[in-house]
């Protein structure tokens, strides 16, 4: 099963046509439901999950997954399930509904304790988008006048599956970010972190919004603050210093590919869609026709029906183990960096309060408060080095893992294709250049003709 | 198979076996042929429409067509070796022997069933000559003894001159056997405007008769500017490739037509040194002024006339080719934006080649950051794969639906000939009627000497009518004549072309294969 599903992965409603068909799939976006068979951890989640961060959901005494999601409007409810032998949490299974805004409320809440400051804390997924299968579904329904039925129930599928795919993606971020969570020692042990699994009232986090929109403003000034901070202070530890540069330029370039890759998933996506239309306006021009040209029209538009299959399932697989990949890391990439600004302003900090304690001793007051202050910050500091040293070695390894995964996926999956795309084209090859009347597909003498 | 859809002459009558074999070898594995190799799959050299005939010795339809396309783009050179193309069809495990055609030469414009199975190995400028007689033929061609072949090609575009008086001289060769030439291969020089003065003397002639016409390629103010002024870049280069190509289709129709080929300026066209300047193809001489009024004109008549047609045959296939030109159009529309799309995934994959190379050169990891690097001369690859790619989208399939919706205007002008002819018809009669009644009142009048006169008058017009009634019924069956070959042509014509694309894709989808079981390994190295 397993093998099955990765090599088709992308296109869902060919590997699993029955789950799919089993959800209540109405053929309206809004109200969409991804049923719990669709999205068995077993099934394709897991796999790309595991693509892209390695060992999550390994151990089993606490195991987070997000089975079902459903799609109203704009929101997207997702169905956060556990299952825990920890003695933590008042049952041993059980499943919340969380809407993206509380997932966000978890993250902050996570990046604001003191406590975690020397952790890579998990980037926190990015908000569900709709918007382009939505537009796109809009501008179907203006131009349904002008294609035929069958144009426009193909376009209409395609969308979906696209609509689909969007969807998938977006609850696969959502179950990441629970999944580092749940697998790293520390955070999984978080009171908060605790009350998003279990909490069965609604978390009204949405009197923060407001909050939120300040916040975002603060925090970006605050970043950029930090970027001249974190640039500035003078690292007297090699393995920081080596880690800052390191991670500074890693982070525009990966930011780059990944803005690069999506505009190339996209061209792809374009050239699938021109292979469609070429489909449809050959089998238009064999509708009108009556001649013998009609029959080779239909088959040169089952032709590219057939391509364009091809080619979206390249587009897809790309997109998935590629585009996606460098999207996370762009995260992921981030996330590293905000410890190294937090180590940063510690430093700061540090060095600050070394200022006022000397400062403090001449003149001669206020010793023993500055003093405290100067062994917590040093403190703060040590151990702001001592994890962020580990977090940013682990990290390293997570991610060359990752890419190797990722990397030899895709380009598994990019053989496969091409050789079954180049089989295709051989057969039919074969079949235009033997077609003739009489003997059917007998590779036979071509005297006859 | 020959490369260009019949572009590329089968060789000699003495390498008639390696040609045979060329067919064989399209599915038979066993196959040892290097030289035929590049016939088929020789997209890496050279796109499959340039007329390459490999393995011929210093033929003048081999490689010289080619060199321009090795600007317009980046041949693959050396990518893969010849021999891995072989392969393509082991590792496909299609496995298939066929015996050959008989003779290289045989050819029947009969049936889609002759031209699909030929398809791989005539180009379709051949032709009998036994066809010339218009009136008693039956509707089906059939089948003549003795076969003869006409093979042309244009090639080695030069520019002559410079300036605004500059232009583009091509090099029109023909190679055949049949004996009306003087020579067996020869070739001359010509510019376009003479290939529209081939159009125009043609058209002259025989459109009356109810012939379709091939159109030639059309005139373009921009892209011939960009050529005179000298700019050498890539578009231009494009368009002069895009019309060189043209050009030889065109001429390939011409010969193809049975009686068109006997036309003796035809002859001269492709035989005689210097032809002189065809000045009346430009648009804005004197002749060319005419051409427009006459066209507009024409145009009206075309809204005034309204023929009583006997024969529904007639009516519907109008209306049929009508539609089907609307529906080329779109299909046309379509092509166009694939090959625009592809266009774009090229130099967005080139882009992100770069991208991916930075990132490479950043990584800490050093297995990774060669793997990276590795992607990067991937994806280089896979963009000089979608740039063939969206050549031979645009070359095989674009330029063929830009061709068949001229045909279809040209077939539509037959149709209108045709009208023209019944509208002669019809005005002699009605004229014969008047000299009649004249006549009449001059028995009623008694004026005898005038008599004779009216007499003579009316003998005279009987026999104009008679002539014009024969020629109509001729023109007809011409016309018929001609749709159903022309439909025949365009069956033949398009499946050719499709094969060729599924060709040009699976030569593409194999080097990606090859890329990237490449690049596996070098994924799996990293530690």
């Amino acid at each position: 099963m397993k093998k099955n599903v990765y090599s088709y992965s992308s296109c869902i409603l060919e590997t699993l046509p029955l789950r799919v068909q089993q959800s209540s799939f109405s053929s309206t976006f809004p109200g969409k439901r991804l049923g719990q068979a669709a999205w068995s951890s077993e099934g394709f989640g897991s796999h790309w999950v595991r693509s892209v961060s390695v060992d999550l959901n390994n151990d089993a005494s606490l195991v987070i997954d997000i089975p079902d999601a459903l799609c109203e409007r704009d929101k997207v409810k997702f169905t956060v399930h556990t299952k825990t032998t920890l003695s933590s949490f008042q049952k041993p299974e059980f499943s919340v509904p969380r809407q993206h805004e509380e997932f966000i409320w978890l993250h902050d809440t996570i990046v604001e304790t003191e406590e975690y400051a020397g952790l890579i804390i998990p980037p926190a997924p990015p908000k569900p988008d709709f918007e382009g299968p939505r537009e796109k579904m809009h501008k179907l329904g203006e131009g349904e006048s002008s294609m035929t039925k069958e144009e426009y129930a193909k376009m209409k599928q395609e969308l979906e599956a696209e609509y689909l795919a969007v969807f998938k993606k977006t609850v696969q971020v959502h179950e990441v970010f629970l999944q580092r969570l749940s697998s790293h020692p520390i955070f999984r042990k978080d009171r908060n972190f605790q009350i998003f699994l279990e909490y069965d009232q609604d978390l009204s986090v949405r009197r923060k919004n407001a909050k939120e929109m300040f916040g975002g403003f603060f925090k970006n000034m605050v970043k950029s603050a930090d970027e001249v901070l974190i640039s500035g202070v003078k690292e007297v530890d090699e393995f920081f210093e080596q880690e800052k540069t390191f991670l500074l330029d890693y982070s525009s370039k990966i930011k780059d590919a990944s803005a690069k890759a999506e505009k190339m998933t996209r061209s792809h996506k374009n050239v699938a869609d021109d292979y469609n239309h070429i489909s449809g306006a050959l089998n238009s021009t064999a509708a009108d026709n009556n001649t013998a040209f009609k029959k080779h029209l239909e088959k040169y538009a089952e032709v590219f029906e057939k391509l364009r299959k091809l080619e979206d399932r390249v587009a897809s697989d790309q997109e998935l183990k590629l585009t996606e990949l460098l999207r996370y890391y762009t995260r992921d990439i981030q996330a590293a960096k905000d410890l190294l600004y937090r180590r940063a302003r510690a430093l700061a900090d540090n060095e600050n309060s070394n200022k006022a304690l000397d400062k403090a001793r001449l003149k001669g007051k206020d010793i023993a408060q500055a003093e405290e202050n100067q062994k917590q910050c040093l403190q703060k500091f040590d151990k702001l080095s001592e994890s962020g040293k580990k977090e940013l070695t682990s990290f390293k390894a997570r991610r060359v893992v990752a890419f190797r995964k990722n990397l030899i996926e895709m380009t598994e999956l990019e053989i496969k294709h091409a050789k079954v795309r180049r089989l295709k084209c051989c057969v039919y090859h074969y079949m235009f250049t033997r077609q003739c009347s009489g003997s059917h597909g007998k590779p036979g003498n071509m005297r006859e003709f | 198979m020959s490369g260009s859809c019949g572009r590329i002459p089968p060789p000699f009558p003495d390498n008639e076996d390696q040609e045979a074999e060329s067919d064989t070898r399209v599915l038979d594995s066993d196959e040892d042929d290097d030289d035929e190799g590049e016939d088929i799959f020789t997209g890496a050299r050279s796109n499959p429409i340039t007329p390459t005939s490999a393995p011929d010795e210093g033929d003048i339809f081999s490689e010289e067509g080619s060199y321009i396309r090795s600007d317009v783009h980046h041949a693959t050179n050396g990518l893969h070796p010849d021999e891995e193309e072989l392969d393509l069809f082991t590792e496909a495990t299609v496995e298939l022997t066929l015996t050959n055609t008989t003779s290289q030469g045989r050819r029947e414009i009969i049936g889609p069933t002759a031209s699909a199975c030929n398809t791989t190995q005539v180009p379709n400028s051949i032709l009998k000559p036994s066809i010339v007689t218009k009136t008693t033929e039956e509707l089906e061609e059939e089948e003549s003894g003795d076969q003869f072949e006409l093979n042309i090609a244009v090639t080695n575009p030069e520019k002559i001159g410079d300036g605004m008086n500059a232009y583009m001289s091509y090099k029109v060769s023909t190679q055949t056997t049949l004996p009306m030439f003087l020579n067996k291969t020869f070739s001359v020089r010509r510019r376009f405007s003479d290939f529209l003065g081939l159009y125009e003397k043609i058209s002259a002639k025989h459109s009356l008769l109810g012939c379709i016409i091939p159109p030639p390629p059309q005139k373009s103010v921009v892209g011939m500017t960009k050529v005179k002024v000298g700019k050498e870049d890539s578009s231009s280069a494009e368009f002069v490739e895009k019309r060189r190509a043209a050009l030889e289709r065109y001429l390939q129709r011409v010969v193809a037509h049975p009686s068109l080929l006997q036309d003796p300026d035809v002859r001269e066209f492709l035989e005689r040194d210097e032809l002189p300047r065809a000045v009346n193809t430009q648009t804005l001489s004197g002749p060319g002024l005419l051409k427009m009024i006459n066209r507009a004109s024409d145009a009206v008549n075309k809204m005034t006339i309204k023929m009583n047609e006997s024969d529904n045959w007639f009516e519907s296939k109008l209306q049929e080719v009508e539609n089907e030109e609307q529906l080329l159009r779109r299909l046309h529309a379509a092509v166009d934006s694939l090959v625009n799309h592809r266009k774009e995934l090229c130099s967005n994959t080139a882009v992100f080649s770069k991208s991916v190379a930075m990132l490479g050169s950043v990584e800490e990891n050093s297995a990774l950051s060669r793997a990276l690097s590795q992607l990067a001369e991937v994806e280089d690859k896979m963009e000089q794969l979608h740039q063939q790619q969206a050549f031979s989208d645009f070359f095989i399939l674009a330029e063929l639906l830009a061709d068949y919706i001229r045909l279809l205007g040209a077939v539509r002008c037959c149709f209108e000939q045709r009208m023209k002819v019944w509208q002669r018809l019809q005005e002699a009669q009605s004229t014969l009627q008047k000299k009649r009644e004249a006549e009449a009142k001059l028995l009623w009048a008694n004026k005898p000497e005038k008599l004779q006169q009216a007499k003579d008058d009316i003998n005279e017009w009987e026999s104009k009518v008679s002539q014009y009634e024969r020629d109509f019924e001729r023109v007809t069956c011409t016309v018929r004549k001609e749709v159903l070959r022309f439909e025949k042509e365009k069956a033949r014509d398009f499946k050719q072309h499709i094969v060729k694309y599924l060709e040009s894709l699976l030569h593409t989808q194999h080097r990606l294969v090859k890329c990237w079981e490449a690049f596996l390994p070098e994924a799996k190295a990293i530690a």
